[in-house]
């Protein structure tokens, strides 16, 4: 293949989905400037092994080079910050009763709360729901994206939706 | 089925992702059991408040214009490699075919006369990139990231984002008021990118440092009815590119370096 029909083939299949990578990227980063610098990288770097790609979900491939390309760079510029290191088998999802406060706090939830509900949940709760949610994958994809077994996926994303809703509860009933 | 059960398939449930068999064992619990149906209830309407709020963020049109040609600059690099083998080949022909005084010579010669031949090959090049940087910014809505006509407002805001320093002019009273800039991306770097009008058109002009040329202008090349064209000064390479007509567009840029040597630094 000739480099131009190379990289045709390659904005062809990978580059629709550069939405998706920059989405990752900026729930992950959590900023826009370090997400463009990702998806930018991993662009490149998915451009540079474009051979390997081999069919299949040509967005679940991306985004696996968004999500890895992420992370060591989360792990180089923010030692310190975000990777909270989440033991499964520790965290247990408290089960609440008394859903009727909680209904209201989701109900209310504008945007912005949401969005930093969001980002202050642990990494992996987080691109579990950002993939699910946000870009409708299914679990297979998902756990292939995330190199886990699909019930760890579905664990993740109970684990995240719960917290989420506790976190919006909590900031509700700050706010009134 | 018991709740512990239940409960650890309830996302699953909800998302579709369970075969039927299982499906239907959940169905049959949830009807009887409050606390799962509860559960449930919960899990959708995280669900469904996430969605609704459409969270997802679009990439910049910037971002996807600086992959492509980053794309495009990757590709480029391996002809440029195979360009100068070619020039190697010959070299070598030369080589054979005469004496040390004379392969001297040749060489020399050779070198000068391929020298252009190189230079055009980067100018039509970064004239196709010039050109499809123009019809992005148009295209993609993303002409300007700073909007402003007053050029003591544009300038500082280049300086702060470039590690160059851009002249910036406003034409306004000649018929091409500055509208604004933006950071580009061009032979794998980013440029200025001075947003210029005329009437209804726009020019855009992209300028970066380039040491090694001497001050000069090349002829308008035309594009698919646009007009390229390219000049250097003061240690800085431009390239101006808009659909106004060539003889327009270098009356513009005459305006552009006349104000350039008239102003007093």
């Amino acid at each position: 293949m000739s480099d131009t029909a190379r990289r045709e083939r390659f904005e062809e299949t990978v580059l629709p989905h550069l939405d998706a990578a920059y989405n990752l990227a900026r729930w992950l980063t959590r900023n826009d400037q370090d997400a463009q610098d990702v998806a930018q990288e991993a662009c490149l770097r998915a451009f540079r092994f474009f051979d390997r790609y081999q069919g299949g979900s040509a967005r679940a491939w991306l985004l696996t080079i968004v999500r890895n390309t992420c992370y060591t760079w989360l792990h180089k510029n923010r030692q310190s910050d975000s990777t909270e290191l989440f033991d499964e088998e520790i965290h247990h999802p408290e089960l609440s009763g008394g859903a009727d406060p909680e209904v209201q706090a989701l109900a209310a939830a504008d945007k912005e709360t949401l969005s930093r509900a969001l980002e202050e949940l642990p990494d992996v709760f987080r691109e579990a729901l950002v993939l699910r949610e946000m870009e409708g994958m299914s679990y297979r994809e998902i756990a292939d994206v995330t190199a886990v077994s699909l019930g760890t996926v579905m664990s993740r994303l109970a684990r995240g939706r719960t917290r989420l809703r506790q976190s919006l509860t909590a900031e509700l009933s700050r706010g009134f | 089925m018991s709740c512990d059960l239940t409960q650890h398939f309830v996302p699953g449930y909800m998302d579709g992702e369970l075969d039927l068999v299982r499906t239907i064992e959940m169905e049959t619990h949830l009807k009887d059991c409050p606390v799962c149906a509860q559960k449930l209830e919960d899990q959708q309407g995280v669900r469904a408040v996430i969605r609704r709020s459409s969270l997802a963020y679009v990439a910049p049109a910037v971002l996807r214009g600086r992959i492509q040609s980053s794309l495009r600059a990757s590709a480029k690099t391996d002809n440029e490699v195979r360009e100068s083998g070619i020039q190697w080949r010959s070299l070598h022909v030369f080589r054979w075919a005469g004496a040390v005084a004379v392969l001297v010579l040749f060489s020399l010669n050779g070198w000068q006369l391929t020298a252009p031949l190189r230079e055009t090959f980067t100018d039509q090049r970064l004239a196709a990139e010039v050109f499809s940087s123009h019809v992005r910014s148009l295209e993609a809505n993303h002409l300007m990231d700073v909007v402003s006509t007053d050029q003591h407002t544009v300038k500082p805001w280049f300086d702060a984002k470039l590690d160059f320093s851009p002249p910036v002019e406003d034409l306004a009273s000649n018929g091409f008021p500055l509208v604004g800039g933006r950071l580009d991306y061009l032979e794998g770097r980013e440029v200025a990118a001075l947003v210029y009008q005329r009437r209804n058109h726009f020019i855009n002009v992209f300028v970066w440092p380039d040491s090694n040329k001497t001050n000069s202008i090349q002829p308008v090349k035309s594009r698919q009815g646009y007009s390229i064209m390219r000049w250097s000064r003061d240690g800085f390479q431009c390239w101006a590119v808009s659909d106004i007509t060539g003889s327009e567009l270098a009356e513009f840029i005459r305006l552009l370096e006349n104000y350039n040597s008239s102003e007093p630094n």
